[in-house]
């Protein structure tokens, strides 16, 4: 099923958590599927909302912020 | 798996990409020279890395970057291992399309990445040691005659911690009377202030400039300022419902059979015979690691019952056994002393009964298959060591734990004794379990790396700051109202409200930035600009 719905889903992690538990999730070499690329920033409080809205609109099918 | 040549291909297609390598260690000192010379052999003003974590790595290259000339924030990192290939190790083609896309992001971003100065905040001198045990005395007292004041804080009554508790060293060299004089040395040492009875309500602050709440057991609370903490917390035997254990007087933790016999305790000398039983709450689904000094102790302190009584017969009832280094002598002594070494399954525990006033330990031996009955007058549990309760401290001074509740080094090769945010460093038990002569050690190396900080006037800190348009910033206050740090405040400047961040302040969580509705105020390293570059250039 080569033309099955992947999403492309755009991540902001928090350096301090989210993103130190990705980097840990790799250290562990747990498995999950390659649709997230993840944008690091110092605090998910950083993320204006607008460039949620700027991820969408250009074609990324979810965001997800986690921190 | 990814396919890294692609990428290195694809990587130079990139635009403004004059060049990209592949290396096979990039983090090696032969590839940071490289880095150097293709700086300036090809007079380049951006560097991208893709390789590993920028939370650990950023650091090095940055250091690279400066060393070649360049200002070291010009550069950016591509997590192309721990969130690519090690996480997408079946789907080789799309680990390799990720890991085109995160470097294509991370170019993006670098494209827009502008030089910046590290900021000079003052250092307040003194230092803080949370734990009153082996490893925050030895901390407290090596600041000290670094010439550090120094205050330290313990939870409980007294000095001294678990140490105060155990019998000797593997070595052979009493603890208690080391123990002892290192508490009367700290007490003594003018630089340093002991506070018993006490704990930490709030923390606050930064490298070099830490203000942290003390709150005794009167309920007084006092506020103290430091340039650097260790944390110093220690551990606790596990306590288990098992094997007989609170239920008969001769069942004994490691701890306390070091004390019976540190007291001459009569049962002891008099037993006939005992069972040691190992890893108890040690290598189980709930709680995997491995205590690291119970194998030692256990079979040291058999030893020491023989000598005591060379009649006395003794078993080990373990799973493995791990006398690491020269521990093994100790190991071979026992066998040739006699002492009966027996495996068993953690499918087939022992198990402790109590029969006519007698104990009575059942276990299936390894070599007959078949199983066998001791009677033993004592018996003692190597149980697991556990963290004390760090969850408190980890988010007052908001750094990480591992899952069972140590606290977590940096980076165990790059950042020993580190913890991940800058001016925390541990020491001992707290940390994960290890014997009292690592604890010592890493006491002093984290003294060391404390003091590295405390000596300074100044510490550099990263630019990672709000910057604020005053053209653009109508004053409106949004910013002061959202910021937790009270790092920007309204001002009036020639007669106009803006807003001013105040540098040693801001955490640089761009909060104010998110919020401001005139998109006056915006991040150091991590603009508006570059979140977005690094989002269109994915779509």
């Amino acid at each position: 099923m080569s033309n099955e719905f992947e999403p492309k889903v755009v991540a902001f992690l928090c350096n301090w958590c989210s993103y130190a538990g990705a980097d840990l999730a790799g250290v562990s070499r747990f498995q999950y599927p390659p649709n997230i690329r993840a944008v690091r920033v110092m605090c998910t409080g950083r993320i204006d909302p607008v460039l949620i809205l700027e991820a969408l609109a250009s074609g990324i099918d979810a965001v997800l912020v986690g921190g | 798996m990814v396919n890294v040549p692609e990428v290195t291909e694809y990587a130079g297609t990139l635009p403004n990409v004059v060049a990209a390598e592949r290396n096979l260690f990039t983090c090696s000192q032969d590839t940071q020279e490289r880095i150097k010379e293709y700086v300036k052999e090809h007079n380049l003003n951006r560097v991208v890395v893709a390789s590993c974590t920028p939370r650990t790595h950023e650091p090095l290259f940055r250091e690279t970057l400066r060393e070649a000339g360049l200002n070291k924030y010009v550069f950016e990192m591509a997590n192309i291992r721990d969130q690519c290939s090690w996480v997408h190790m079946d789907e080789p083609e799309k680990a390799t399309d990720k890991a085109k896309d995160l470097v294509r992001m991370a170019v993006a971003k670098a494209r827009l990445i502008t030089p910046l100065t590290d900021i000079s905040v003052p250092v307040n001198h003194n230092g803080l040691v949370i734990g009153g045990g082996v490893a925050g005395m030895v901390s407290a007292l090596s600041l000290a005659e670094q010439g550090f004041k120094t205050d330290l804080v313990e939870e409980r009554d007294s000095l001294g911690g678990q140490a105060i508790n155990l019998h000797s060293t593997y070595k052979g060299d009493k603890i208690k009377p080391y123990v002892e004089d290192l508490v009367e040395k700290v007490n003594d040492h003018p630089l340093i202030d002991v506070f018993l009875n006490t704990s930490i309500k709030d923390a606050s602050g930064f490298v070099g400039n830490f203000a942290s709440t003390l709150i005794d057991d009167q309920g007084r609370e006092k506020k103290l300022e430091h340039g650097a903490i260790i944390m110093a917390t220690g551990g606790k035997p596990y306590r288990p419902k098992e094997y007989l254990y609170g239920q008969d007087p001769n069942v004994l933790l490691s701890l306390e059979l070091d004390q019976e016999i540190m007291k001459g305790s009569d049962r002891i000398r008099d037993a006939r015979s005992a069972v040691f039983i190992q890893c108890v709450g040690s290598r189980i689904p709930d709680r995997p690691y491995c205590s690291k000094v119970c194998c030692t102790h256990s079979i040291h302190r058999a030893l020491t019952l023989k000598a005591l009584n060379p009649d006395m017969r003794i078993y080990i009832l373990y799973r493995d056994i791990r006398t690491f280094g020269d521990r093994e002598d100790l190991y071979m002594e026992a066998r040739a002393k006699g002492v009966l070494f027996i495996r068993y399954e953690l499918g087939d525990k022992p198990t402790v009964e109590r029969e006519n006033g007698t104990l009575k330990v059942t276990v299936t031996d390894h070599v007959l298959l078949r199983p066998l009955e001791i009677s033993p007058d004592i018996i003692c549990l190597a149980t697991a060591i556990l963290p004390s309760d760090n969850m408190p401290l980890s988010k007052l001074y908001k750094v990480s734990t591992t899952e069972e509740g140590f606290f977590l080094e940096a980076h165990m090769k790059l950042r020993p004794v580190d913890f991940a945010t800058q001016g925390l460093f541990l020491a001992g038990l707290c940390q994960y379990p290890k014997p009292i002569e690592e604890s010592i050690a890493q006491a002093k190396a984290a003294s060391a790396r404390a003091a590295n900080i405390l000596m300074k006037n100044v510490v550099e800190i990263e630019p990672i700051i709000s910057v604020v348009d005053p053209e653009m910033c109508n004053g409106c206050g949004i910013c002061e109202r959202v910021c937790p740090f009270d790092a920007i405040h309204i001002v009036e400047v020639n007669g106009a409200k803006k807003a001013q961040n105040i540098t040693a302040s801001c955490k640089g969580c761009g909060l104010c930035a998110a919020s401001c509705p005139s998109k006056a105020v915006d991040m150091c390293h991590f603009s508006q600009h570059q979140i977005r570059a690094q989002i269109l250039a994915l779509s």
